[in-house]
């Protein structure tokens, strides 16, 4: 077999040396099972150790190594060079995130909304380690379970015209875990978590473009998660009046 | 540079890092704990771990069979208190995680399920599909934000360790996005810093698993404990080392060689039938099945691909639903990086190096060599895994000495009031930065990936799955020749402070050096066979008279390692045959 190669151009950003992210471009040989992201490993072995991404598992599950690909936000290490072939193939930074360097973006402010979802379980009921598990049905785990597969690739985000907008809005994967956290049967946090939710621009900031679930490696499908706490929070609008005061003022 | 107070930090956000800080926020929320990691705790290594977690729950298991499967399996390394104390707990922390969210696997009627894995005798496995790493470490980092003095500094690498007269005062760390040095001030430290896997060419690890936590312990006067002992998986994609669990097995896949022969029972694991049973078979011990696929190779009786000769790890039998509903992640890992459905072809593997047994030596409680020093999850050697690993026992691990290690640490973090003449410490810091910067300015020697590589490669060959007094010596003698190259300077591309990645591999390639001196030393010096160290040399079998004991490196600044001997703990078990398959059987019966 000969040995093919591909032109992978990286969109490179320094700092320190660069007012504006500048192109670069690397050719590198592959076969029909080398990832993009062993592409990108093959530049900082042998071609130009500068090169930056993050990577650790090379097998889509730690959720490092998100970049867009020819323009669509792509896991690095599951997707193929070949598939682009014959190039070149574009690689940058995701989408609608501060760069730090090169294509490596600053993921802070993803996780300090991951943080405001409050995602842990607020028990039913406090159980002892003693007393053993609790009970969950293979119905209720799959209840939740889709919500569970969230890898934090952050890919949804960059695929997210509203997060791209509105800086604020919580965006699909910190509300798809908090989904799954309300509709496990051993939570009850959904009033601690409805604070959240509710505000203008967490739930009801999504304008229903759906491309996050497309994008999403683990099918998670975050699009649906949001959409049903819309309903759990209009729900929660339309309670009586007199209840909704009871919470606010000490009857 | 900017320095942190705190009372304890904890290194590594991996599943052990994550247990031992919420254990320290329970057993003192007044102290302050900062758990530097550099990856975002949910990227760690514990993040691909596939088949599941020990934990006796079944009526017809007991912990005395925990503890057997263990001992045997581990070929009579391990220390028996330490495995005692363990057995006692698997159970109660994997309740712990359940009430803290994690999704295992359930029965119809809502009960947990488990699952059988290789060497074990019952059913004992947790699991949470075939993602059950995945799902702790995400349960157990989403728990931990409920811990307000648990502060999280994320993407800091620690690049040194600060200990002064015997006791730890504190770490060095880079702030990864800006290059910025950050000296953590305290009085405990917990290293939870996982394997080193990545010393070898081919491995299931992480690209993050290098052993830095073993190399900053080591370095400092800790020793290394057991570093000989390399698991080699005995199911890995050939080419990448990507990971086929385990629990393909426990769910009942055959190995196949190119004739489509049940090859194990020729190697002391059979007979065949009845299928699946425990402990024998494609359930045997890891060790003994990555020997067989050696002796197979030699035989020619593997298949050869561009990437190495496999086997074949057939599933069709199970059928669709049952691989679907159990093995949901190596479906999808067979398709994307082999190119296999297992529901309809065979997928193609051969063992790759999966786990490293020792670690960072220390007791019961986790204490190490250096006091206020504690350790738990791959990157220690606690003793509970002796010569061979059993699959499910390290996720067990984590949760029980994390847990224990975070414990330690709190109580030792406050009964030491330390006078804070912090003024040496600052220097010894200050110094350390110094060299690192200076490397971070090199421009001269061999790229990172020239001496990563010939070091994956030496060892490969001479501290393999089977090994000879030539071959290890050999190995030996090209570490310490990459060791001086390495010393001389290593050449890099970027000079810049900024999220500088092949700054951060060049240190980490230093401890990877010096860490596979370890094993390389330590695996020469013992002259037995024994769980995962077989030698083709004139030492082939166990030799309880010499080598019942530990070995411990330790570090010299400029020569090869000083190996030596510490006794085994043991309490109940004295040594037997290991035995699996038929001979497993009646060995169980007399
Ligand atoms: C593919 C695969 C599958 C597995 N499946 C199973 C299984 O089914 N059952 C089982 O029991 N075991 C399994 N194992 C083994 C088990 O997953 C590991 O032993 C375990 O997860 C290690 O956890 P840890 O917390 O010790 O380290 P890790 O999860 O590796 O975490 C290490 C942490 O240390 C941090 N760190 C490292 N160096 C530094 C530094 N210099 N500065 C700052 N931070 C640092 C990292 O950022 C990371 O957060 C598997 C292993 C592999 C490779
Ligand atoms: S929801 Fe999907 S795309 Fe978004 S972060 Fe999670 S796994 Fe990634
Ligand atoms: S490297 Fe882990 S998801 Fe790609």
């Amino acid at each position: 077999m000969t040995a093919r190669s591909i032109r992978i151009e990286c969109l490179r950003y320094d700092p320190a040396t660069d007012k504006e992210p500048r192109w670069q471009g690397y050719d590198v040989p592959y076969e029909d099972d080398t990832s993009v992201l062993q592409g990108l490993q093959y530049i900082k072995d042998h071609l130009d150790g500068s090169l930056t991404f993050r990577w650790s598992c090379r097998m889509a599950i730690c959720g490092s190594c998100g970049a867009m690909v020819n323009g669509v936000p792509e896991l690095s290490c599951h997707t193929f060079l070949k598939d682009y072939a014959p190039g070149p193939v574009r690689v940058e930074a995701l989408e609608n995130f501060p760069i730090i360097k090169d294509l490596v973006i600053d993921q802070t402010d993803f996780l300090n909304k991951l943080e405001a979802a409050k995602p842990y379980l607020v028990p039913k009921e406090e159980r002892t380690l003693a007393e053993g598990a609790y009970n969950q049905t293979p119905a209720q785990l799959a209840e939740y379970y889709s919500y569970a597969q969230c890898i934090n690739c952050l890919l949804c985000y960059a695929a997210c015209p509203q997060y791209g907008l509105t800086a604020d809005f919580m965006g699909p994967a910190a509300l798809a875990l908090m989904h799954r956290y309300n509709t496990d049967s051993r939570d009850q946090g959904w009033e601690a978590r409805a604070e959240v939710a509710n505000a203008e621009e967490h739930v009801w900031g999504c304008t229903l473009v759906g491309y996050c679930s497309e994008v999403c490696p683990k099918s998670v499908d975050p699009a649906h998660a949001v959409n049903l706490i819309k309903l759990q929070s209009a729900k929660d609008y339309m309670q009586p009046y007199a209840q909704r005061l009871k919470k606010v003022l000490p009857l | 540079m900017e320095i942190v107070e705190t009372d304890i930090v904890v290194v590594g956000g991996g599943g052990s890092g994550l247990r031992a800080a919420i254990a320290a926020a329970i057993a003192d929320p007044k102290l302050k704990i900062a758990l530097v990691s550099k990856v975002v705790p949910m990227r760690s290594h514990t993040v691909a771990a596939e088949g599941g977690s020990a934990g006796v729950i079944r009526g017809d298991d007991s912990l005395a069979k925990h503890f057997d499967d263990t001992v045997s399996g581990g070929d009579w390394l391990c220390d028996q208190d330490a495995v005692q104390y363990f057995v006692e707990h698997c159970t109660e922390e994997m309740v712990q995680l359940e009430h803290w969210g994690c999704p295992w696997s359930r029965r119809d009627d809502g009960s947990i399920n488990v699952r059988f894995f290789g060497g074990m005798t019952v059913q004992r496995t947790w699991f949470a599909a075939d993602k059950t790493g995945f799902h702790i470490l995400h349960t157990l980092f989403q728990t931990s934000i409920k811990y307000p003095s648990i502060e999280r500094y994320d993407e800091y690498f620690v690049a040194d360790l600060l200990v002064e007269n015997g006791q730890v005062r504190g770490v060095l760390a880079i702030e990864i996005a800006t290059g910025a040095f950050v000296l953590f001030q305290c009085k405990a430290v917990v290293m939870a810093t996982g394997g080193a896997g990545r010393i070898y060419a081919q491995n299931t690890n992480a690209g993050i698993v290098t052993g830095d936590g073993m190399g900053l312990a080591f370095r400092h006067g800790a020793p290394l404990r057991d570093m000989e002992f390399v698991q080699y998986h005995p199911t890995c994609l050939a080419g990448t080392g990507i990971l086929i669990t385990e629990g393909c097995r426990g769910e009942g896949a055959i190995l196949t060689n190119k004739d489509g022969y049940r090859y194990l029972q020729d190697y002391g694991l059979g007979p065949v039938d009845p299928w699946p049973r425990p402990k024998a078979m494609e359930l045997g011990p890891r060790d003994r099945l990555s020997q067989a696929f050696w002796h197979e190779d030699q035989k020619g009786n593997t298949i050869p691909t561009p990437k190495g000769t496999v086997v074949n790890l057939d599933l069709r039998h199970l059928g669709a639903q049952k691989i679907h509903e159990r093995l949901p992640l190596i479906t999808e890992v067979a398709k994307i990086f082999a190119g296999v459905d297992p529901v309809t072809q065979p997928v193609p593997v051969r063992p790759a190096v999966h786990y490293t047994m020792g670690g960072i030596a220390s007791d019961r409680t986790t204490a190490t060599g250096i006091a206020g020093l504690f350790t738990a999850g791959e990157c220690s050697s606690v003793g509970i895994h002796g010569a061979n690993r059993l699959g499910s026992n390290s996720l067990a691990e984590l949760s029980v000495f994390g847990k224990v290690a975070g414990e330690a640490a709190a109580a030792f973090a406050r009964d030491t009031s330390v006078a804070r003449s912090a003024a040496g410490i600052q220097r010894e810091a200050t110094a350390a930065a110094g060299g690192l910067e200076a490397m971070l300015l090199s421009d001269r020697g061999s790229r990172v990936a020239e001496l990563r590589d010939a070091m994956g490669a030496c060892m490969e060959h001479g501290v393999g799955i089977f090994r000879t007094e030539n071959g290890m010596q050999q190995a030996c003698t090209t570490l310490a020749e990459l060791r001086v190259r390495y010393r001389a300077g290593v050449k890099l591309d970027d000079h810049g402070k900024a999220f500088n990645t092949e700054w951060l591999s060049a240190i980490e390639l230093g401890f990877m050096l010096e860490v596979a001196e370890a094993m390389a030393h330590a695996a020469l010096q013992r002259q037995e066979s024994r769980g995962a160290h077989v030698r083709l040399d004139d030492y082939k079998s166990r030799d309880d008279e010499n080598f019942l004991k530990h070995s411990l490196a330790r570090y010299s600044v400029d020569g090869p390692p000083a190996i030596d001997w510490q006794p085994v703990n043991i309490t109940t078990s004295p040594p037997r045959q290991r035995s699996y398959g038929g001979a497993g059987k009646q060995a169980e019966l007399t």
